[in-house]
C-alpha cells in the first residue's frame, strides 16, 4: 500500500542512478532512541563520517608517498582511492532519500530494526558470491588449459587465494553478516546495538575484501591457507571483528526476551572464535610499518599446527557453527515448525564447539608433527561425526510433519539438499582424517572435492536459502519474483555439485593410486608428469560443474534483482501444478 | 534434567555463555600446540640446517608471493613412493627457520623439498620462461617475467633483523653484511667467500644467464637449488631419527 510508495525511489530513472539511489538511500543512520553511541544528531554523524574516512585517505597518501616497497606503494594507492570514492559517496547522499526508508517493527513500543546493513550485505553476499564463483571458474579452467594463465598478475598462484578468500569470506562472510544482524534483531526483539556501529562492520568488512583480493593479485600474501593477507589488513580485519562482536554481544545483552535463542549461540561462538584464530594465527613482524612484508611469529612445525588450527576451525566455525546459527533461525522459520529437539541442540552445540578445535593435525597426517597429535587430530576428527550429524538430524527433523514442502516450496528443498551435503561432507571428513586413507588422499584433488562439497552444498545451499527468505521481506515484497527460478537454481546448483564431486574423486584417487604404483621388479610406474596428464580429462570436466554452479548463482541474481524491483514473474504456480495430479 | 535445566543459566546470560564458548574452544588448541615450543623432538637442532641467506631468503619470498605453495608442497612423509621419488622424508628441523612454514597441502606439481640440486640452473630458467618446453605434460605458468624484475634488496636488513626478533640466529655481522652478500651470491666476479663462510653450502654464482643485475629469477633458483641440500644425509643412521 503507501509502504510501497514510501519506501522505493522511482524505478523510471535510468539504471546508474537506480542502483546508485538504491545505495544511497539505504544508508540510513537512523538515530535508535538510546544506542547511538556516536553524539549529537544525524548530520553531526554525517560530517563525523566524512572527515573520518577523508582524513584516511590522506592518510594512505601518505602510505604511497613513504611506502618501503613497490606493493606497499601500490596497495596505499588503491585504499587511497577507494576511500576517496567513499568519501564522495558520502558526501553526495541524500537526507531525504534517507528518510525514505522503511523500518520495521512489530508495534508501537517495539524497537525499530537496523535492516539497512542487512540489505546491503544481501547484495554483496550475491556479488561477492558470483565473483568468487567466477573466479574459481577461471582457474579450474587455468588447470586443464595452463595457456589462460596470464603473468604475472592473472597466474594460478595468485588468483587460487583469491578465488578461496572470494567464497569463504566474501561471500560467507557477508551471507553471516548480514542473517546474524537479521536473527539477533528478531530473535532478541531488539535493534542492533551500537548505533551506526554496524555500518562501520558492513563497510568495513568490505574494506578488508578489497584489499585482500588486490592485494593477491599484485602479489602481497604471507601464504598462510585461508590467512593469506599481511599483517597491516589483519590489523584492520581485527578492528572490524571486534566491532562486529561489540554489535552482536551488546545487541544480546540489551535484549527484551529472556531467553538467548539457539541460532545465537552458533554464531557468538562463531565470532568469538574466529576472532582467537585470526589473532594467534597472523601474530607476526612486520620487516617495516611502511612495507608489506612480515614474517610469522611462529617456524617449522608449529607454525604449520598452528596454521592448521587456524585453517580447519575456519571451516569449523567460519563454514560450520556460524552457518549451523543461519539452519537453526531460517529453516524452523521457512518451514514454520518449531525445531526438533532442544535437548539435541544444546548437545549439538557444546560437543560440536568442544571437539572442532582439536582437529587441526588431520591436515599434517604423516608429516614432521609429532605421532601423537596426528593420531589426537583423527580421533577428534572421527568423533566430530556424532555432532555433525546431530546437527543434521535436528534440522531434518525439525521437518517431520512438513516433509510435503520439499515437493512444494523450494526454499525448503534447498535447506534439505544443504543438510543433506553437510551431512554427506561431515562423514567423508572423518573418513578422511583416519591416517591411512589420508595417505592416498592427502596432497590429492579429493580434498579439493571434500571442500567443494561442504562448500558450494552445505555453506553455498543454506545461505541461498536464507536470501531468498530475507529478500521479500527486506524489501516490504509480498513474494519472489519467481519461485521457478529458484528451483532452476536448485537443480543447476545440486548438479554442479555433483559433477564437481564426483570428478574430484575420480582424479584425486586416481592420482594417489598412480603415485603410489609398483611395478612387478620393484619400479614406480609413473612419473610424476605422467600423472599430471592423467588429470587432464577430470579438470575439464569440473569447469563444466563449477560453470553450472555459476549460472545457478546468475539466476538467483537475476531473480533476487526482479524481486527488490517489486516484479512478479507470469508463472504457473509450482503447488498446483503438483498437487492437480491424481493419486491413484 | 537437571544438567538441562542448569544449561538455562547459560541460556540466559550472555557473558557466561561467552566465557563459556571460549573456555571450550580453547582447550584443544593449547593441548595440542603449546607442547610443540618444548618438546624435544620437534625443537632439537639437526647438523647443516642454517639460516637462509639473503638471496636466498628473497628467492623464498618470491616463491610465497606467486603462491608456488597452492600447487608444490614442500614435506615429504615417510613413504617408499614419497622417499623414492623425492629422496629422504622430511625433518622437524629441516624447517626450523621457516616463517612462515612452507609444507603445502596439495601436489598439483611434484614436492619440492629437496628440488636443490636437482636440475640445471639454466633447465629452470628455462621451465620458468615456458615449463611445457622442458616438460610438455605440465600445467604450470610461465614466470619468464622474473628475468627482467630486480631483486629489491632495499629492505634486506630489516628483512634479517625481523627474523632474529622471532628466533632465526642472524648475527649482527649477518645483518651488516646482508646488502653486500645480496648482491654476492649472484655475481660470479665478486668475493663470495664471505657468503660461503657465513651461509655453508650456499649456490653462488650467476643463476639466470645475465650476470649484469640480479634479478628475481636469481633469488628464486638460488632458493630452489638449497631447498633440502643442508642436511647431510650420508652422515646419519635412520636411528639417528627415532626417539
Amino acid at each position: 500500500m503507501t509502504e510501497k510508495k514510501q519506501c522505493f525511489v522511482d524505478l523510471d530513472q535510468g539504471p546508474v542512478m537506480r542502483i546508485l539511489a538504491l545505495f544511497a538511500r539505504q544508508w540510513v543512520p537512523v538515530t535508535g532512541p538510546h544506542f547511538s553511541l556516536l553524539l549529537g544528531n544525524y548530520k553531526m554523524n554525517h560530517a563525523a563520517q566524512v572527515i573520518a574516512v577523508a582524513a584516511a585517505a590522506i592518510l594512505a597518501l601518505f602510505g604511497a608517498a613513504l611506502g618501503q616497497d613497490d606493493l606497499f606503494q601500490a596497495h596505499a594507492w588503491i585504499l587511497f582511492f577507494v576511500l576517496v570514492g567513499a568519501a564522495f559517496l558520502l558526501l553526495n547522499r541524500k537526507p531525504a532519500e534517507a528518510a525514505a526508508i522503511p523500518l520495521r517493527g512489530d508495534g508501537d513500543d517495539a524497537p525499530v530494526y537496523l535492516d539497512g546493513p542487512i540489505r546491503f550485505g544481501a547484495v554483496a553476499t550475491l556479488f561477492w558470491g558470483i565473483v568468487g564463483f567466477l573466479v574459481g571458474v577461471v582457474i579450474a579452467i587455468q588447470l586443464a588449459w595452463p595457456a589462460f594463465n596470464i603473468e604475472p598478475y592473472l597466474n594460478f598462484g595468485r588468483l587460487r587465494p583469491l578465488h578461496t578468500s572470494a567464497v569463504i569470506f566474501a561471500f560467507g562472510g557477508n551471507a553471516l553478516l548480514c542473517t546474524s544482524f537479521w536473527v539477533v534483531q528478531r530473535t532478541c526483539r531488539q535493534r542492533l546495538f551500537g548505533g551506526d556501529l554496524a555500518w562501520f562492520v558492513f563497510w568495513g568488512y568490505q574494506l578488508f575484501i578489497i584489499l585482500a583480493a588486490t592485494g593477491y593479485v599484485l602479489g602481497v600474501t604471507q601464504s598462510k591457507e585461508y590467512a593469506e593477507p599481511e599483517w597491516y589488513v589483519d590489523i584492520w580485519l581485527t578492528i572490524v571483528w571486534v566491532s562486529y562482536l561489540v554489535v552482536f554481544m551488546g545487541t544480546i545483552l540489551t535484549r527484551r526476551e529472556p531467553h538467548i535463542y539457539v541460532a545465537n549461540w552458533f554464531y557468538l561462538s562463531f565470532i568469538v572464535t574466529v576472532a582467537l584464530l585470526h589473532v594467534i594465527n597472523n601474530l607476526a613482524i612486520p620487516v617495516s610499518f611502511l612495507g608489506v612484508k612480515s614474517y610469522s611469529a611462529f617456524a617449522g612445525v608449529q607454525d604449520a599446527l598452528t596454521q592448521w588450527w587456524y585453517g580447519h576451525n575456519a571451516v569449523g566455525f567460519f563454514l560450520t557453527a556460524g552457518f549451523l546459527g543461519m539452519m537453526y533461525y531460517f529453516l524452523p522459520k521457512q518451514a514454520e515448525r518449531p525445531v526438533f529437539s532442544y535437548r539435541l541442540s544444546i548437545v549439538h552445540f557444546w560437543s560440536l564447539i568442544f571437539l572442532y578445535i582439536w582437529a587441526g593435525p588431520h591436515h599434517l597426517h604423516y608429516t614432521a608433527l609429532p605421532d601423537w597429535a596426528q593420531t589426537l587430530g583423527m580421533v577428534f576428527s572421527i568423533m566430530l561425526w556424532m555432532p555433525s550429524w546431530g546437527g543434521m538430524i535436528n534440522g531434518l527433523m525439525t521437518l517431520s510433519g512438513a516433509w510435503d514442502k520439499v515437493r512444494t516450496d523450494p526454499i525448503i528443498r534447498m535447506m534439505v539438499i544443504a543438510l543433506a551435503f553437510y551431512g554427506m561432507s561431515t562423514f567423508e571428513g572423518p573418513v578422511m582424517s583416519i591416517k591411512s586413507i589420508n595417505s592416498l588422499s592427502h596432497y590429492t584433488d579429493w580434498t579439493i572435492g571434500h571442500v567443494h562439497s561442504g562448500a558450494l552444498g552445505w555453506v553455498g545451499m543454506i545461505s541461498f536459502a536464507a536470501i531468498y527468505f530475507l529478500v521479500p521481506r527486506l524489501w516490504g515484497r509480498k513474494q519472489l519474483y519467481s519461485l521457478r527460478m529458484i528451483n532452476w537454481h536448485f537443480w543447476m546448483a545440486t548438479l554442479g555439485i555433483v559433477v564437481y564431486a564426483a570428478v574430484m574423486w575420480v582424479s584425486g584417487i586416481t592420482q594417489g593410486l598412480m603415485w603410489r604404483e609398483y611395478d612387478a621388479e620393484g619400479f614406480l610406474v609413473y612419473s610424476f608428469a605422467e600423472t599430471v596428464a592423467a588429470m587432464h580429462p577430470y579438470y575439464a570436466l569440473r569447469v563444466f560443474g563449477g560453470l553450472l554452479y555459476l549460472g545457478g548463482a546468475l539466476v538467483m541474481a537475476f531473480n533476487v534483482y526482479q524481486t527488490i524491483r517489486g516484479r512478479v514473474r507470469d508463472e504457473k504456480p509450482i503447488v498446483s501444478a503438483v498437487a492437480a495430479q491424481p493419486a491413484e | 534434567m537437571s544438567l538441562m535445566d542448569k544449561h538455562k543459566i547459560l541460556e540466559k546470560n550472555a557473558t557466561l555463555l561467552l566465557v563459556c564458548s571460549f573456555l571450550a574452544v580453547s582447550v584443544g588448541g593449547l593441548v595440542e600446540i603449546a607442547p610443540l615450543f618444548y618438546l624435544d623432538n620437534t625443537i632439537e637442532k639437526v647438523k647443516g640446517v642454517r639460516p637462509y641467506s639473503p638471496l636466498e631468503l628473497k628467492g623464498r619470498e618470491i616463491y610465497i608471493r606467486e603462491g608456488c605453495y597452492n600447487c608444490h608442497s614442500q614435506m615429504i612423509r615417510p613413504f617408499r613412493d614419497e622417499t623414492e621419488r623425492y629422496g629422504h622424508y622430511s625433518l622437524a628441523a629441516e624447517s626450523m627457520y621457516d616463517h612462515p612454514f612452507q609444507w603445502g597441502s596439495k601436489r598439483t606439481g611434484p614436492d619440492l623439498a629437496r628440488v636443490g640440486d636437482r636440475y640445471s640452473n639454466a633447465w629452470h630458467v628455462q621451465h620458468f620462461i615456458d615449463p611445457q618446453s622442458v616438460v610438455p605434460e605440465s600445467i604450470m605458468p610461465s614466470y619468464g617475467f622474473l628475468l627482467d624484475e630486480e631483486v629489491d634488496g632495499r629492505l634486506i636488513e630489516d628483512a634479517l633483523k625481523a627474523n632474529r626478533m622471532v628466533g632465526v640466529p642472524y648475527s649482527d655481522e649477518m645483518i651488516e653484511l646482508a646488502a653486500a652478500d645480496l648482491q654476492a651470491q649472484a655475481d660470479p666476479d665478486a668475493d663470495a667467500s664471505g657468503v660461503e663462510a657465513r651461509y655453508p653450502k650456499a649456490k653462488i654464482g650467476d643463476f639466470d644467464g645475465d650476470p649484469s643485475k640480479v634479478t628475481e629469477m636469481d633469488a628464486l633458483i638460488a632458493y630452489l637449488q638449497m631447498l633440502g641440500t643442508l642436511v647431510d644425509f650420508s652422515a646419519y643412521k635412520a636411528e639417528d631419527f627415532v626417539r
